[in-house]
């Protein structure tokens, strides 16, 4: 088989794969209505947002005849000013993310990709300019970046060969927003300075936790061999419930450090088990990224 | 075959496999669980953390146990163990004589009896021996040939036990021609009888005597008798034992002649008790239903018992024309046949119709000449469909012309007009004795007491077919009893009355036998040997074999009475039913009085058991026990190394569950049990539905019948008969709201206002009196009608037939009112008429009269003829006339016309001319309040003729 031959098929398997990721998150998208967001003053936008008397300076052209010729006054109509914000979207490709306890429950990285792609929609309905953290990434607004965002997500989905994600900050302009999905099982220290990284240069943004419910609940029992799911890491034991209680505590210490770890950066954290409807999950990231705006 | 402890193993050498159950023990014991390898993210988390126990790396002892278990029992159980092993007989030899007793009591196990007949055939071919087998109630003619135990094989299956016992002497003598010496192999069935003790003796001369018997209990159904109403079931056990409680049934044909169980009554034997009893209520429909008592499970013809007459209660209904004779206890017809009956049979008292609805076996009609056409209609069905029907004569029917022209359907002969009286005034002859009874006469064989003489009877038309049916006669040839077939039932006709007015029949007990032979009545019994079944030949029907089965009887000949009643059941004389005439007689295996006991031997003679000895093999008990450890091991495993429970615990569970399930089918008795458990809960509804959907039914229609009764019995009411005809109803009315009037202001009776009544529709019972104008075009009422106006004549009901053409007929000319009244009174039960004679209560009830005009004056009015002996006494001024309400009044005189007032109280019609006019119309009124006073206080009034005779005793 030759290349041109293997890239067509990873072209039609990404095409494949597309429509639905496409479909899920427009779906999920729908579910949260919202329009663009003014900034509730007088300025550069498309949106009506007050008449005003006309004052020495206004040119003609700024008249707005139709509201002057009621009243023997001109007046001009202002506009609300409206600026697009750029959010990039990092979501986590490693290997930890492919995981998934049940039939019924995506993946924790399917429902990432679902959960990025559902907030650039949202993003892009509101004129905001968004793009999937990486290298070379750029900030845009449209279709076509929807387009190329989903494209992106659905690539490369075993390219990585990391165990545990590493937050990648490359790319992301000054005073940006940021949104972060991962299951955060990877070093603490990489996620810290990642952060500190992004706070220092005034961005700002969202931690999503992505966890499997079996991780949360730790349902052992007996004599059991647990392995990465790269198997590079492995621990054995001979009564996993024994384990449970010492594993549920450093998983609580590990959400505690990252809450405050997004409190010390002005970061929100917000953990979400794939077992749930992602449409919560939606929701918290847009109240998070305009809360934060 | 190797044994331990009363266990023999066929494979023994496969039990040194248990030595090697330490060493699983070790081997199993140092392999810890397999781990489970898990993907799992968070594994991160747990890098660092150290297990705090670590006793599970090695299986828990619990498992192992079940393990080592498990594979014990594989191990066991494949070298087939066998419980209770056989061991050869010891050989002996010379020839062998198996001898059976072959009676009932073998018949539930007889099975296995041949097997150990077989077994013991086998081993004297083994042993060369020769064999006889002699069989207690099928004894050879000659001694026993022993032949060799081979050419005995093929007859076994010839042999059956017999439903009878071994007869004493026919054993003594075929013991006493035994010769030779031989070893004895005797099966006895248990239960101990004369004549055992000498047998053995006799046997033992012989040689060794050997005895199996089985220690299985023998039961026997007693046969059930009646006593206070109550069915007494009780069963006897050869041998007292624990308390035990067996179920008896007793089958029978349901209405539809399916048979099927009738009814189950537990019986409960005390500890140490033999016999158990128990006493059932039971509906006489459904005990007489019964043929058969059986103990349940009980394959032997002493645990049935057969029903018969004695059993059966018949169903008699009792019918005489008039019951209204209160007081008279002694005359009344059916008081003799109610004495006879009432000891040995259920008498039924009602209406005709609503008594062949009920089926009785016998309807009994005392002196009852006229029946409707539809109550003759459903009564010679009745009869047609095996029913009896029993009339007795009296003045009534003389009277009558039943089947006096051509021969009534349900009379057996054609009567002669009148009757005869012999020994009378005018008769030239004493009253008649009996002639004895013929040969082919259901009474053959009755003794006639001396005292029994005939003085009247109806006399039965000469015809070709007479003589066949005579079944008794009198001394001078001339019927006394006869009897038609009818189809399967049969029509029967005493010629004399059922009370002594012409016989002194009914007084004597030859009435009650004569009763019993034509199965009216059945005695039990006790009575059944002294009169009943002597005299008569009894012809098997049905005989019962020795496995308590019914078979039909083939190739008997009759039993006589006597013989049947107390020979001993025998080839001769099988156990079964009996017919005789028209009765059944049961001959059971076991009889009221036989106790039964179980059977002693003595010391030095070696009882075996059948059964005590059984081989039981254990190797599928085995098996399954082990199959049972390794699915829990199954379970135990998943268990222990934490698949059962946890994330996979749906998965684990589902590959389990199917070993589980195999398991608990496999293992004997634990499987089985609770899938029937559910069984039998749904038939309760179903039934409760139904009985409500009915009720609901029934309910609505009964409105205007309840409002009629609430308008006739909360006040009295007198009643006309609507006839259609609007003028004459309304006359009717007037006439009757007139007299009512006068009744109200002359005398204590106040009646409302009259109603008029649909003879179709209405119900008659609620009016004392009925008033009936005639009309020419009047329809004939429909027989439903005529069987309501036919009761409510015979319960004391009086009708006023007003033809209302005494001013055209008279002196024998017939007018079309009077022809149609001929019709109508075609179907009623009238008695004889007469004109009121001249001290008739009539005359004297209120007003004295001495005629009854209407709106008309002529023409005698009729009543009730008086009886026959009615004379009147010296120094009375009346005849001490019929005891009770004449049922009919038949006259033309148009009373409701000359009756009749309109609303206003103004007379309607004119009546006569003048003051002799008002007159006539005062003795009209006069007679109606007569009237109303003789229906109303009956003989209240002839009764004052006794006054001047109690005025003298008391000395005034």
């Amino acid at each position: 088989m030759n290349d041109s031959a293997l890239l067509r098929s990873a072209a039609e398997a990404e095409a494949e794969a597309l429509p639905g990721l496409m479909a899920g998150a427009e779906h999920l998208a729908s579910a949260v209505l919202l329009g663009l967001h003014g900034r509730r003053r007088a300025g550069m936008g498309d949106e009506f947002w007050q008449h005003r008397p006309a004052m020495p300076g206004d040119t003609a052209r700024q008249i707005d005849w139709r509201r002057s010729a009621r009243s023997d006054a001109q007046f001009v109509q202002e506009k609300e000013w409206q600026a697009a914000q750029s959010v990039l979207v990092w979501v986590d490709r490693a290997r930890s993310m492919g995981f998934s306890s049940g039939d019924t429950f995506p993946t924790k990285e399917e429902r990432s990709r679902l959960l990025a792609l559902a907030t650039a929609i949202l993003l892009n309905r509101a004129g905001e300019r968004f793009a999937l953290a990486g290298p070379g990434a750029h900030p845009r607004h449209g279709e076509g970046q929807l387009l190329a965002m989903a494209r992106a997500l659905v690539r490369d989905v075993d390219a990585e060969e990391h165990e545990y994600g590493v937050p990648d900050t490359t790319g992301l302009p000054s005073h940006a927003r940021a949104l972060y999905l991962s299951d955060f099982f990877g070093d603490m220290a990489v996620v810290t300075a990642a952060l500190g990284a992004a706070a220092d240069r005034g961005i700002r943004g969202a931690l999503v936790q992505v966890i499997d419910p079996q991780e949360e609940a730790f349902p052992f029992d007996g004599r059991t061999i647990f392995e990465s799911m790269g198997r590079s890491v492995r621990h054995e034991t001979l009564e996993a419930s024994d384990l449970r209680d010492r594993y549920l505590e450093r998983l609580a210490e590990r959400k505690q450090t990252l809450t405050t770890l997004a409190q010390q950066t002005g970061w929100q954290f917000y953990c979400h088990h794939t077992s749930d409807p992602a449409a919560g999950a939606l929701l918290w990231i847009y109240g998070a990224l305009e809360h934060g705006r | 075959m190797w044994t331990v402890a009363g266990i023999g193993f066929g494979a023994p050498w496969l039990l040194l496999g248990l030595l090697a159950l330490p060493i699983l023990w070790i081997v199993l014991r140092a392999v810890p669980p397999a781990p489970i390898r898990r993907r799992f993210p968070g594994v991160v988390l747990l890098l660092g953390l150290s297990d705090k126990e670590n006793q599970t790396d090695r299986t828990p002892w619990w498992l192992l146990l079940l393990r080592i278990l498990a594979v014990g029992a594989m191990i066991i159980g494949f070298a087939e163990p066998v419980l209770n092993p056989q061991e050869r007989e010891p050989a002996g030899s010379g020839p062998l004589l198996v001898l059976l007793d072959g009676t009932w009591a073998d018949a539930h196990d007889w099975r296995q009896r041949m097997e150990r007949v077989q077994s013991a055939l086998d081993e004297a071919a083994r042993n060369a021996r020769r064999v006889a087998i002699v069989t207690l109630t099928d004894l050879p003619k000659d001694v026993p040939s022993f032949q060799s135990a081979t050419s005995w094989r093929g007859r076994l299956s010839g042999i059956v036990p017999s439903a009878w016992e071994p007869d004493r002497g026919e054993v003594q003598g075929w013991s006493d021609a035994l010769t030779g010496s031989f070893d004895t192999l005797w099966l006895s069935d248990g239960v101990a009888r004369d004549g055992r003790d000498s047998l053995l003796a006799r046997l033992q001369e012989h040689g060794l005597v050997r005895v199996f018997e089985n220690a299985r209990p023998v039961f026997a159904m007693l046969p059930a008798v009646f006593e206070d109403g109550k069915l007494v079931l009780s069963a006897q056990r050869a041998a007292p034992g624990p308390e035990l409680s067996v179920d008896v049934i007793a089958r029978g044909p349901d209405p539809a002649g399916t048979d099927r169980v009738l009814l189950r009554a537990s019986l409960s034997f005390a500890a140490d008790e033999t016999v158990a009893q128990t006493r059932v209520a039971l509906p006489a429909e459904l005990r007489n239903r019964i043929t058969r008592f059986a103990v349940e499970g009980q394959r032997s013809a002493a645990a049935v018992s057969l029903a018969d007459d004695g059993l059966r209660r018949r169903e008699v209904a009792l019918v005489e024309a008039q019951s209204g004779r209160e007081g008279l206890r002694l005359l009344a017809q059916t008081h003799y046949l109610r004495q006879a009956l009432a000891p040995s049979a259920d008498l039924i008292e009602g209406t005709l119709s609503d008594i062949v609805q009920a089926n009785p076996d016998v309807i009994v009609l005392a002196d009852v000449a006229r029946l409707s056409a539809g109550e003759a209609r459903e009564i010679e069905g009745w009869v047609r469909e095996g029913g009896m029907l029993l009339r007795f004569a009296g003045p009534r029917l003389a009277a009558s012309d039943v089947s006096r022209q051509e021969e009534d359907v349900l009379m057996p002969v054609r009567l002669r007009a009148g009757g005869r009286i012999i020994g009378g005034a005018m008769s030239w002859g004493e009253p008649k004795k009996l002639r004895p009874f013929a040969q082919d006469s259901p009474f053959a064989g009755l003794a006639i007491p001396d005292d029994v003489s005939v003085s009247a009877q109806v006399l039965a038309e000469p015809d070709p077919s007479l003589a066949g049916r005579v079944i008794a006669a009198l001394a001078d040839g001339t019927p006394l009893v006869t009897r038609k077939r009818l189809d399967a039932g049969q029509v029967v006709l005493f010629h004399v009355t059922a009370n002594a007015e012409w016989s002194s029949l009914p007084l004597s007990g030859l009435f009650v036998h004569m009763l019993e032979r034509l199965a009216v009545s059945s005695a039990g019994k006790a009575t059944a040997d002294e009169a009943g079944l002597d005299g008569i030949k009894w012809v098997p029907i049905r005989e019962l074999d020795a496995f308590g089965d019914l078979k039909p009887s083939e190739g008997r000949v009759a039993v006589l009475g006597n013989a049947l009643a107390n020979a001993p059941l025998g080839r001769e004389l099988p156990p079964g039913l009996y017919q005789g005439g028209e009765r059944l007689f049961a001959r059971n295996v076991i009889e009221a009085g036989r106790i039964l006991a179980a059977t002693k031997w003595p010391a030095s003679i070696e009882v075996e058991g059948l059964s005590a000895a059984r081989e039981t093999r254990l190797k599928v008990v085995l098996l399954t026990l082990a199959l049972a450890f390794l699915s829990l091991d199954i379970i135990a495993s998943l268990a222990v190394a934490g698949r059962l429970r946890g994330p996979r615990a749906l998965s684990g569970a589902s590959v389990a569950a199917p070993f589980l399930l195999g398991a608990l089918f496999l293992m004997p008795g634990l499987g089985g049990a609770p899938l029937w458990a559910q069984q039998g809960n749904g038939t309760g509804i179903t039934d409760a539905v139904k009985e409500a959907a009915s009720a609901a039914r029934s309910g609505g229609a009964n409105l205007q019948t309840e409002a009629l009764a609430l308008e006739a019995t909360t006040q009295l009411v007198l009643a006309h008969v609507l006839t259609g005809d609007r003028a004459v109803d309304d006359i009717a009315e007037a006439g009757l709201r007139g007299l009512s009037d006068v009744l109200y202001r002359r005398s204590s009776v106040e009646p409302a206002d009259p109603i008029g009544l649909d003879l179709e529709t209405d119900e008659l019972s609620f009016f004392p009196f009925l008033y009936w104008p005639i009309t020419p075009v009047q329809p004939l009422p429909s027989p439903a009608a005529y069987a309501r106006l036919n009761r409510y004549l015979r319960n004391g009901g009086m009708i006023l037939f007003d033809t209302r053409d005494a001013d055209v007929a008279g002196f024998g000319v017939a007018s079309a009112n009077g022809r149609k009244l001929q019709q109508l009174a075609l179907a009623l039960d009238i008695p004889p008429l007469e004109p009121v004679p001249a001290d008739h209560v009539l005359t004297r009830a209120f007003y004295l009269l001495q005629e009854f005009p209407g709106r008309f004056s002529g023409r005698d009015v009729w009543v009730e003829a008086a009886p026959a002996g009615a004379e009147q006494v010296e120094g009375m001024p009346f005849r001490n006339l019929n005891d009770n309400v004449t049922p009919v009044v038949i006259g033309g005189n148009d009373w409701a016309a000359a009756w009749a007032v309109d609303e206003t109280g103004t007379y309607m019609f004119p009546v006569g001319r003048g003051r002799t006019g008002e007159r006539q119309r005062e003795i009209a009124y006069r007679f109606g309040v007569n009237l109303i006073m003789h229906v109303l206080t009956g003989n209240y009034k002839s009764d004052q003729v006794h006054v001047p005779a109690l005025l003298e005793r008391l000395g005034q």
